[in-house]
C-alpha cells in the first residue's frame, strides 16, 4: 500500500483553470474526503488522478511511483462514476465482473455474487442496468470499482441519487469496507455531513484549490477561511479590527463593541479581520442581567424564527443592522423568544475565533434563508 | 380513438396493396404474357421459380453484388463514421459535408456521370463496375447512420472501461463495438436493400450483365413471367421474418 501523492497537480481548460497547482497527500488506507461547491474542481481531480484526463502541469505519484504518464488501464485505481457510466449492453454480473475478466482472475462467479450480496444487489445479477432504479444502478457502479480491490478508490459523488435511509447503511457499509480491505478512498463529495462522518481527513476545495485540510472536527472547530467556515456548516463572521494582543487572549472592535478570542484560535495576522462564531455556540438570553459572567455579548431584535426540529433556527438583527444566527437546540429548556422580541446574544469567547479579512470587507455571515414560519406561539 | 385507428387501417392497406398484389399474383397462372388479371390459381410458379430463362442468375447475381457492395460499404463507411466522429483533424467540415454529397445527387446523373468515368478510364463494364458503383452510394448511407450511433453513445463508457484495464483494443471489442453494432447492422441492411433494388445506376454500367430489377424491367416489355412475383414474395417473406425475430429477441431481454 502507498500514498496518493498529487503534487502541483494542475488542470486548465483554454483559459480557464479547473484546478491550480493542488498539493495534496492522501495517506494510505485512509478514508479521503474531498469536498467542495459545485464546479470547483473535485471531478477534474479524479479524472486526473485515473489518467481519464491529462493533467496541464503537475505529477501524481503512487508512494514512490509517478504514475502521471500511466494510461487508465495501467493504473491500480478505480473510479466510480458520478453519472454511473454502466454498459448497458451488459447485465448487472456481467458489468461487475469486467475489471476481473480484463485481469484474467478465474472464478470471477464467486467474486461478483459476494460483491453483488454486499451491495444488496443479490438476484438482480442477471438485470440490465436500464432495468435498475437510479439508486441501484449507483450500487452497481459502486461494486464493480470495489471488486477489484484497487490500491485507490475514487469515488465521484457515489451516494448522491440514494434515499436518506440507503445513503446511511452505504456510508456504514462503505467505511466498514474500506477498514476492512484497508484500500484507499478519495471520496468526492459536497455534503459536508457526509464528508465529517465518513472521512479521515477532509480537504475543502474552492476554485481549483484546497481551502483547508485536516481531521473534521479541526475544520469545524477552528477554520482557516471564510469560504470553510461557511461552506462546513454555518458561521457568524462579523467584520471587526484587532485593537490588541495580549496575554493569551487578541481583543477586536466590531461595530464599537470589544470582544475578545483566545490567542490560540487566533488566524488573523493582520487588523482587519472575522469574529467568527458557529450558531450553535451562540445563546439567547431575555435580559443583559441573565449573560453569564465571561461571555461576549449583543443586544438585538429576531427577525426570523423557524423551527426545523432538532431546535430552533433564529436571525437576530444586530444594533448595527447585519443579523446572527442563532441556533437552539431543542432541549426543552432555554429561552425561545418570539418572533420581534427583544433578545441578548452571548457566547464563550473560548468557542470564537479570528479570521483574515481582506480590509474593506463586511460582514460574512452564512447567508440563511429560513422558510418564513409565521408568529411563534 | 376511432378515427385514428380508421386511419392508421388506411394508410396501413395502402402501404400493404401492392405487397398483397404481388403475393396474389403469384399465384397466378395468365391466360398471355400480357395479361396481368388473376385467371387461374396455381401453384406452377412456386415449383419453378427459375422458368423464365434469365431470372434465376439475375437475382443470384444481385444478391452478390448486393452481398459484396455491403460488406465493402460497410466497413468503409463503419471507419469513416468512426474517423468523423471521434477525430478532430484537418478537413473534417467539408468531408462531413461532401459524404452527404452522394444521397443528395439525382441518382440518373451518379449513374451517368459514372458511366462517363468507367468509359474514359476504359475499364470494361459489368460485374465490377456495378458492384464499385453501388459501394459509392452505399458507403454514405452507412456513415449517416453509423455516425448517428456513435454520438448518441456516452464517452464515459470507454473511460470506463479504460478505468477497469482495458486497453484500448479491448475497449473497441468490448464497449464500443458492441454498441456501435446496431448502427453498423441498420446501416449494412440498408445499403443491401439499396444496392439489390437499384436500376438507374446499374442499368448504365451493367455492360451487357443483367441484374434482377434490370431484368423485371425488360422483361415488362414483353409481359413480366408471374416468377417475378414468386421472387418478390420470398423477399418480402424474408423481410417479415427478420423484423420479427429482431422483435422477439429484443423482447426476450
Ligand atoms: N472538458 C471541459 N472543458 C472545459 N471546462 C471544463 C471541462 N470539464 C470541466 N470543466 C470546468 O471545470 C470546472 C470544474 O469541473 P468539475 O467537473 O471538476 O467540477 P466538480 O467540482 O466536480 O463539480 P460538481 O460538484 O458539480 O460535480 C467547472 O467549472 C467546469 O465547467
Ligand atoms: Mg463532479
Amino acid at each position: 500500500m502507498s500514498d496518493l501523492v498529487l503534487q502541483g497537480l494542475t488542470k486548465r481548460f483554454g483559459e480557464f483553470t479547473a484546478v491550480d497547482a493542488l498539493d495534496l497527500t492522501v495517506p494510505a488506507g485512509s478514508f479521503f474526503a474531498l469536498l467542495g461547491p459545485s464546479g470547483c474542481g473535485k471531478t477534474t481531480t479524479l479524472r486526473m488522478a485515473a489518467g481519464l484526463e491529462e493533467p496541464t502541469a503537475g505529477r501524481i505519484l503512487l508512494g514512490d511511483r509517478d504514475i502521471t504518464g500511466l494510461r487508465p488501464h495501467q493504473r491500480p485505481v478505480n473510479t466510480v462514476f458520478q453519472s454511473y457510466a454502466l454498459f448497458p449492453h451488459l447485465d448487472v454480473a456481467g458489468n461487475v465482473a469486467f475489471g476481473l475478466r480484463r485481469r484474467g482472475v478465474r472464478d470471477h462467479a464467486a467474486e461478483v455474487a459476494r460483491m453483488l450480496e454486499l451491495v444488496q444487489l443479490d438476484g438482480l445479477g442477471r438485470r440490465r442496468p436500464a432495468q435498475l432504479s437510479g439508486g441501484q444502478q449507483q450500487r452497481v457502479a459502486l461494486a464493480r470499482a470495489l471488486v477489484n480491490r484497487p490500491q485507490v478508490l475514487l469515488l465521484d459523488e457515489p451516494l448522491g441519487a440514494l434515499d436518506l435511509t440507503l445513503t446511511r447503511r452505504m456510508q456504514v457499509e462503505l467505511k466498514r469496507i474500506q477498514t476492512e480491505v484497508g484500500i484507499t478512498f478519495v471520496h468526492v463529495t459536497h455534503d459536508q455531513e457526509e464528508a465529517m462522518t465518513m472521512a479521515d481527513t477532509v480537504a475543502v476545495m474552492n476554485a481549483g484549490r484546497i481551502e483547508q485540510l485536516g481531521r473534521p472536527a479541526e475544520l469545524y472547530e477552528f477554520p482557516q477561511t471564510p469560504f470553510v467556515a461557511n461552506f462546513l456548516g454555518q458561521s457568524n463572521l462579523l467584520a471587526a479590527e484587532v485593537v490588541e494582543r495580549g496575554a493569551g487572549y487578541v481583543a477586536v472592535r466590531a461595530y464599537d463593541n470589544r470582544y475578545s478570542v483566545p490567542a490560540g484560535r487566533c488566524r488573523a495576522a493582520g487588523p482587519a479581520a472575522y469574529l467568527g462564531v458557529r450558531p450553535e455556540k451562540v445563546h439567547l438570553a431575555e435580559a443583559a442581567a441573565q449573560v453569564p459572567a465571561g461571555h461576549d455579548s449583543v443586544a438585538g431584535v429576531v427577525t426570523d424564527w423557524s423551527y426545523v426540529g432538532v431546535g430552533n433556527r433564529y436571525l437576530v438583527r444586530a444594533p448595527w443592522g447585519t443579523e446572527l444566527a442563532v441556533f437552539s437546540p431543542n432541549t426543552g429548556e432555554g429561552y425561545y423568544p418570539p418572533l420581534g422580541g427583544e433578545v441578548v446574544v452571548h457566547w464563550d469567547p473560548a468557542h470564537a475565533f479570528l479570521l483574515d479579512r481582506e480590509p474593506g470587507a463586511g460582514d460574512a455571515t452564512t447567508p440563511v434563508a429560513p422558510e418564513p414560519t409565521g408568529v411563534p406561539a | 380513438m376511432r378515427g385514428s385507428r380508421v386511419v392508421a387501417g388506411l394508410v396501413l392497406a395502402y402501404l400493404l396493396l401492392p405487397v398483397a398484389v404481388v403475393v396474389g399474383l403469384s399465384f397466378n397462372a395468365p391466360s398471355n404474357r400480357l395479361s396481368y388479371d388473376f385467371d387461374r390459381f396455381t401453384l406452377a410458379n412456386w415449383a419453378d421459380p427459375c422458368g423464365p430463362a434469365g431470372l434465376c442468375a439475375s437475382v443470384l447475381r444481385s444478391a452478390q453484388i448486393g452481398l459484396l457492395a455491403t460488406v465493402l460499404a460497410t466497413v468503409l463507411g463503419t471507419l469513416l463514421a468512426f474517423g468523423l466522429t471521434r477525430h478532430r483533424f484537418r478537413g473534417r467540415g467539408p468531408l462531413n459535408a461532401l459524404v452527404f454529397l452522394p444521397m443528395a445527387t439525382p441518382e440518373v446523373v451518379l449513374g451517368s456521370s459514372l458511366l462517363a468515368l468507367f468509359t474514359a478510364g476504359a475499364v470494361p463494364l459489368g460485374f465490377w463496375t456495378v458492384v464499385i458503383a453501388h459501394v459509392m452510394f452505399c458507403v454514405s448511407f452507412v456513415v449517416v447512420v453509423v455516425k448517428a450511433r456513435l454520438a448518441g453513445m456516452d464517452p464515459r463508457l470507454e473511460e470506463a472501461a479504460a478505468d477497469l484495464y482495458a486497453s484500448p483494443w479491448h475497449t473497441f471489442r468490448t464497449v464500443t463495438l458492441p454498441l456501435a453494432m446496431p448502427g453498423i447492422v441498420a446501416g449494412a441492411l440498408l445499403a443491401f436493400s439499396l444496392s439489390f433494388d437499384d436500376f438507374i445506376v446499374s442499368n448504365f454500367n451493367a455492360g451487357t450483365m443483367t441484374t434482377f430489377p434490370m431484368f423485371v424491367w425488360g422483361s415488362a416489355q414483353r409481359g413480366i413471367p408471374p416468377q417475378v412475383n414468386v421472387v418478390g414474395t420470398a423477399m418480402f417473406a424474408v423481410a417479415v421474418l427478420a423484423v420479427v425475430i429482431t422483435t422477439f429477441r429484443r423482447r426476450a431481454r
